[in-house]
């Protein structure tokens, strides 16, 4: 790894409290679009067996 | 009244067919962007150096929190009054996505205030009131699903969400009423921001993509939630057709 590289992942000494808040975020965002998404997919795909069709 | 308009659900369903990946699109750039600016960019603070970074997501996260719930409570008082069918939806839609970013505001809060203040937490004005936020989401989620039928409990939900909203001000000013710990507003003040522009760009992208974001999400639940009540309506139809059509005992068919 070069000394750039690693100097950016130390954050100045405090890489134990930046990289897990923007992990959280990462986690609690995506986990909520995921989360979303699920829901949404499997109701579209409900409806479509309800209809028997493809439009919602 | 022009909402009335975009309160029709079939409406809101092209609309939000139309919107949806544009929407979406624009959050992830604009989070990239933001992640960009927030991690390469953006300085470290003089006195915090490199841990100042976690604000480029707590700051957004913490106005999220508070922008959603008065999106929230406003849903409410317009599902109460004018008792739009879209309301009471956008209302429970968007209680679990508040709750979400005012999860996301007390973590990564915590994170910093170990770093920074010694303590992972204390019971300051601002940190004590964001974590009633968070029980109002959830106690609003609560409320709305103890109800055997629906509609009795979206209005009581919507009562407490109204009721809730006098916590909004009390997050607002806590750094201004009480001498606290958590420094006080330094981007929405009177006389305008003290927060250096290199800081603020990255913010004001990164708030930029979580808003974005949040109509995304947001845009998804509400048709999932029109989705789901189309789908309700055509099983209860089909009952009564094959109910009225078919001997006893056929219904289940």
């Amino acid at each position: 790894m070069s000394d750039a590289a690693a100097r950016f992942l130390a954050m100045g000494g405090y890489a134990a409290y930046v990289w897990p808040a923007y992990g959280l975020t990462a986690g609690v965002l995506g986990g909520l679009l995921w989360w979303c998404l699920a829901a949404y997919r499997r109701s579209q795909r409900r409806l479509e067996r309800l209809q028997g069709t493809r439009e919602p | 009244m022009t909402l009335h308009r975009f309160a029709n659900p079939a409406r809101f369903m092209r609309l939000s067919s139309a919107l949806l990946p544009w929407c979406g699109a624009a959050a992830a750039a604009f989070i990239a962007i933001g992640l960009y600016l927030a991690l390469f960019v953006a300085p470290p603070d003089y006195q915090q150096g490199e841990a100042v970074r976690i604000m480029y997501v707590h700051v957004p996260a913490a106005w999220m929190a508070s922008l959603v719930y008065a999106l929230m409570a406003l849903a409410s008082a317009v599902a109460l009054i004018w008792r739009h069918p879209l309301a009471d939806i956008a209302a429970l839609s968007a209680a679990p996505l508040g709750a979400g970013f005012t999860l996301l505001c007390l973590a990564t809060g915590s994170l910093w205030g170990e770093r920074m203040w010694g303590t992972w937490w204390v019971w300051d004005a601002r940190l004590t009131s964001v974590l009633v936020l968070f029980f109002l989401y959830l106690g609003y989620l609560a409320l709305v699903n103890a109800f055997d039928e629906p509609g009795r409990g979206a209005r009581a939900g919507a009562i407490l969400a109204l009721v809730g909203i006098v916590n909004l001000p009390i997050i607002k000013f806590s750094v201004d009423w009480w001498n606290t710990l958590h420094q006080p507003a330094s981007v929405f003040r009177l006389g305008g921001p003290t927060i250096d522009a290199s800081m603020l760009w990255p913010l004001l992208v990164m708030a930029l993509g979580f808003t974005l974001l949040f109509a995304t999400l947001l845009m998804i639940r509400m048709r999932t939630a029109l989705i789901e009540a189309k789908i309700r309506a055509l099983m209860l139809s089909e009952i009564e057709r094959h109910g009225a059509a078919a001997p006893r005992g056929a219904v289940t068919s």
